[in-house]
């Protein structure tokens, strides 16, 4: 059913249609409406039989929903930023025992500083711990990937983080295809456990393992990634045969045919971008763009077959490897190895930072003209910091540097208008 | 009340002796349904206070809740002992998550069993004095104030076991740990630190907090089952002396356990909704050095470099215990 709605609530009326059996909730921006909406319709007993729980913290939030897979609940919360490092140790064991819970990221940076606004940080540094993460594109997107999450982690038997952008998703009302109870009943059966804690039938789970079966365990998880890389095309052939559109999958290209120059980003970012190679495309110029859905696994032969064919690309990421570059473009680099293409880097929006039309544009001609640096940050003030590195030779009382920074920056709304 | 019911105790020991009682009081251990929930050969030190405790607890939960339990348990020596890989110990239904969380495991296991109708299988979790004092406080604290459906039992053996003993928040005034070291003038754990969570327990206003004993094991299997008799939050705190971190012989175990009820140090008492409604009294009334002087970790208050002012304060620990609590009968007083 169409339906002019925000993100959250969206992804929330998709989680619900998906019969979640124990929902863990707490507050962080910009994750929180999709709790609250959720625990809206366990009170009025919309969703039912589902149980709601108000934890005291993110990590219980993620330790109640280990509690609850474990007993064979299919269990769902939702995170962002600080939350899900506060989670963190449990986000490994989740996956490390084999807990299929889905988890929604809104993404946000990581401080400090403190900011509430969209990057991919937080999601990001959570790149090793087993879970697989979905990007989702737009609104309608991330709420057929939630209903293609629950699929594939209860298949697998693993965690998976389906990540949407905070408040550029989150909070923008658009237009959106609600699919209804019954499609989404045709296309997730119900949940299975591989292992479950049952009086009937006792196991021991998340025993201590020493050095002689550990690395075995842990390839496991690996192995299951890798059965995901198979599993995620299928899983969206059939999504659309259900539901009559395509979302998911492991990687999309746009304009991709004949281009010289492809641009690799994951997340509403590519709205953006597909914006500017259109009109870059109504010049003349051969750019594409290729999109990653899935973070991890990291379809690595899929991402090098979409960029064999040009001469250089470049990523462009909401996030920072500090001490390093990329983090998304050193999987891509990786992908091509040895293919001789040119690879940029481009690192914008942390922290909210918008990314506008009339920047990518300049950006993407200087990669055509392969007149970038290998790493580029997009939009830096590089006065701002050079102040401040200027002052801390000067002084060694320094003081605070986000506080430097925001005096010399002066008011915010100078800036943008 | 200058008298209390009479009881049949098998001599020195004070238990009750099974062969005086009708089948159906007697000792879980004593019968032949009893479940093993922790079966032998598991890897505890001899002598282990919290290997026995935690026996005779999930034993007494197994048969109260006519083998329907899932157990919950924090990193620690009991998780470590029991499951080293590929064996494992347990006969009920057992997960181990990490070490701070086992309360929130237990509300997932317990929210699970709900959603499904499974009104009969009951939830244990379970965790050493820092896994429920310290790292595991915020979760417990959510677990209680929920009110979620869990038996908590923590197995306080006064430090950090498993790790090598460092101190913990349920570590007591001069006790000698690895970073609680006898030296400097005032040697082992300062004083006027740490916390008393059977009260912090009751503080929440959870249906249930009791604490108990090794040395009265009969008492514990009692609290446990009336503990699976009701629902919500409840919690027991279990005293478990560890011979290798409190240098005591394997074989004092019980002894030990006694001495600090016996002493005022351990208080034992069972209270609902709040309010305390039993205390186990002292039968005989012991100095605190009877309790202290058998323990390596106190060592350094007597002998060539002694502290009497340090066992004075410790004293005075009991005394308070003694008057907060009413532990001694008005006729013994
Ligand atoms: C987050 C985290 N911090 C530290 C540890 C290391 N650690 C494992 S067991 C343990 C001690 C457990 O002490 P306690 O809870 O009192 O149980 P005991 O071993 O004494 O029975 C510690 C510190 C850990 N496993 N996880
Ligand atoms: S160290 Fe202490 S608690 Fe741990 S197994 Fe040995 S006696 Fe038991
Ligand atoms: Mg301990």
């Amino acid at each position: 059913m169409l339906k002019q709605i925000e993100g959250s609530k969206a992804v929330a009326e998709a989680v619900s249609l998906c019969r979640p059996e124990v929902i863990c909730a707490y507050p962080i921006s910009p994750q929180t409406h999709i709790v609250e909406a959720l625990g809206e319709m366990v009170k009025s007993g919309r969703l039912a039989p589902c149980e709601y729980i108000n934890v005291e913290s993110e990590f219980a939030a993620m330790s109640v929903s280990i509690g609850a897979s474990a007993a064979g609940a299919r269990a769902y919360t939702a995170t962002a930023s600080q939350g899900l490092l506060f989670m963190t140790e449990a986000v490994y064991n989740a996956s490390g025992l084999g807990l299929p819970i889905v988890m929604t990221v809104a993404n946000r940076a990581i401080g400090a500083p403190i900011n509430i606004w969209n990057d991919h940080s937080d999601s990001l540094s959570q790149r090793d711990s087993g879970w697989m993460q979905l990007f989702a594109e737009n609104n309608q997107e991330a709420v057929d990937l939630h209903i293609q999450a629950f699929r594939l982690a209860e298949e697998l038997s693993m965690p998976i983080m389906v990540c949407m952008d905070g408040y550029i998703l989150t909070h923008a009302f658009e237009r959106v295809d609600i699919p209804v109870q019954e499609q989404v009943d045709a296309y997730l059966p119900s949940f299975e456990p591989r292992q479950v804690l049952d009086p009937s039938e006792p196991i021991s789970i998340g025993a201590m393992v020493g050095p002689e079966a550990f690395m075995e365990v842990k390839y496991l998880a690996h192995a299951k990634q890798l059965q995901a890389i198979e599993r995620i095309p299928q899983l969206a052939s059939e999504f659309r045969n259900i539901f009559g559109r395509d979302s998911g999958g492991l990687v999309r290209t746009y304009r991709a045919d004949d281009a010289e120059t492809m641009v690799v980003a994951m997340g509403s970012v590519i709205g953006t971008i597909k914006d500017t190679v259109d009109e870059m495309r109504d010049e003349g110029h051969r750019i594409g763009v290729l999109t990653i859905v899935s973070y991890r696994p990291f379809p690595l032969e899929q991402v090098r077959g979409a960029l064999l064919h040009c001469r250089r690309f470049l990523v462009l990421e909401k996030s920072l490897a500090v001490g390093m570059g990329g983090i998304l473009a050193t999987d891509v680099r990786m992908a091509v190895t040895g293919a001789g293409l040119k690879g940029y880097t481009a690192i914008a929006g942390l922290g909210g930072r918008p990314i506008f039309k009339s920047q990518l544009h300049q950006l993407f001609r200087q990669a055509e003209k392969d007149e970038l640096p290998p790493v580029t940050f997009l939009d830096l003030d590089r006065d701002a910091v050079n102040r401040q590195l200027e002052r801390e030779r000067q002084t060694r009382r320094s003081g605070p540097v986000a506080e430097n920074m925001l005096h010399d920056k002066g008011i915010v709304s100078a800036k943008f208008g | 009340m200058g008298f209390q019911t009479i009881k049949f105790y098998q001599t020195g020991t004070y238990t009750v002796g099974n062969r005086l009682l009708l089948p159906d009081q007697r000792s879980v251990q004593a019968g032949e349904s009893r479940s093993n929930s922790i079966n032998s050969g598991h890897r505890a030190c001899q002598g282990c206070g919290e290997a026995l405790g935690a026996r005779y607890a999930i034993d007494a939960a197994m048969a109260e809740s006519d083998n329907r339990l899932i157990a919950v348990n924090a990193t620690g020596c009991l998780e470590v002992f029991s499951t080293p890989y590929p064996e494992s110990s347990w006969q009920v239904p057992w997960i181990h998550s990490v070490f701070g969380n086992a309360p929130a495991v237990a509300t997932g296991i317990a929210a699970a069993m709900k959603v499904k109708g499974k009104k009969d299988v009951r939830v244990v979790a379970q965790g050493g004095d820092g896994g429920t004092t310290d790292i595991g406080f915020g979760c417990l604290s959510g677990m209680f104030e929920r009110n979620d459906d869990v038996l908590y039992i923590c197995y306080d053996n006064e430090a950090y076991m498993n790790t090598g003993v460092q101190r913990s928040s349920a570590t007591p005034p001069a006790a000698r740990t690895a970073t609680t070291m006898p030296v400097g003038p005032e040697p082992g754990n300062p004083f006027g630190q740490g916390k008393n969570l059977p009260e912090i327990a009751m503080a929440h206003g959870i249906p249930y907090v009791a604490t108990a004993t090794v040395a009265d094991l009969r008492d514990l299997e009692y609290k446990v089952k009336k503990a699976m008799k009701m629902h919500g939050a409840r919690y027991i705190h279990l005293f478990v002396p560890c011979p290798l971190g409190w240098g005591t012989a394997s074989s004092d175990t019980i002894r030990i356990a006694r001495l600090a009820k016996e002493s005022g140090l351990f208080p034992v008492f069972e209270a609902e909704h709040g309010e305390i409604t039993g205390v186990l009294k002292i039968r005989r009334k012991v100095g605190v050095e009877e309790y202290l002087m058998p323990q390596k970790r106190f060592a350094h208050l007597f002998g060539s470099h002694s502290h009497p002012e340090m066992v004075i304060r410790i004293q005075e620990i009991a005394d308070r215990n003694i008057r907060k609590y009413g532990l001694l009968d008005e006729e013994a007083a």
